[in-house]
């Protein structure tokens, strides 16, 4: 194999560093859904990748776990999003004000 | 060294993430999306897990990136080419991104994992099944019954109390 282990784990560290800024910069409720979908598939392609390393078969089990959580995620997640747009006809986040003090 | 496929799959996911978030449209985003997910199935094809890699193709890029686009198409047209972001705060968050990087990529550079290869044969994925049905039986089932219930509870949350069906008969 000629790819070495650290060449996918700085592919990881570059996913999660753009992940981290969507999530800080972005007040649109979808385009931060988006940056978690980018940090959960950095978060994947670790496991993978250090099972493949090791060799042993627990990262691509725990990333196949992963994936079937992430989906359940962003059904509730959307769901979520759904819902506060029909009650404040938005979907930036400084408008779902009801939870502040 | 990293090979051409490799190069050219980097390039491709990283590219379609930054995309993701900067274009102005969120459909042409979610697209964008789909090919973030895509390139990490790829990633996964090279490192010899075809099971994992098909499963993201399934899971992510045909039902998940599906989703998301039907989501955008509910939302008002002006919302979604409407970019909401202030100024200020891009510039604290291109400076976190920074911060991240540099950091956890020079704690990594100068660890041990620098140096590691293998020869040795990638793991079958019949490994995998036997797995999920012996050590792992208790999270298949757990995880199961939390599908369900996500997948139950998005449909109560979404649901509209303000519309009657017409043809309902009680």
């Amino acid at each position: 194999m000629s790819n070495e282990l650290i060449d996918f784990v700085i592919v990881s560290i570059a996913m999660l560093g753009i992940g981290i800024y969507g999530l800080s910069v972005k007040r649109n409720a979808i385009r931060m859904l988006f940056a978690v979908e980018i940090i959960i598939n950095a978060a994947n392609l670790n496991l993978v990748a250090f099972g493949r390393f090791l060799p042993h078969s627990g990262g691509q089990t725990l990333a196949l776990f992963s994936i079937a959580i992430a989906a359940a995620e962003v059904a509730v997640g959307l769901s979520l999003i759904i819902v506060a747009y029909r009650m404040y006809q938005n979907i930036d986040i400084a408008d779902f004000r009801s939870l502040k003090g | 060294m990293a090979d051409a496929i490799f190069l050219a799959l980097s390039v491709i996911t990283i590219g379609s993430a930054i995309a993701a978030l900067e274009l102005r449209s969120l459909i042409y985003g979610s697209i964008s999306l789909m090919g973030t997910l895509g390139g990490i199935a790829g990633f996964f094809l090279l490192l010899d897990s075809p099971f994992v890699a098909m499963f993201q193709l399934a899971v992510y890029v045909g039902s998940i990136a599906v989703l998301i686009l039907f989501t955008v198409m509910l939302v008002k047209r002006e919302l979604i080419f409407k970019k909401i972001e202030d100024k200020r705060r891009k510039f604290a968050g291109i400076g976190l991104m920074l911060v991240f990087m540099i950091s956890l990529g020079s704690v990594i550079m100068n660890s041990g994992i620098k140096s590691i290869t293998t020869d040795e044969p990638a793991v079958d994925f019949r490994n995998i099944g036997a797995d999920f049905l012996t050590y792992y039986w208790p999270a298949l089932i757990l995880m199961a019954l939390i599908l369900a219930g996500a997948v139950t509870g998005a449909l109560v949350l979404a649901r509209r109390e303000d519309v009657k069906n017409e043809q309902r008969t009680d």
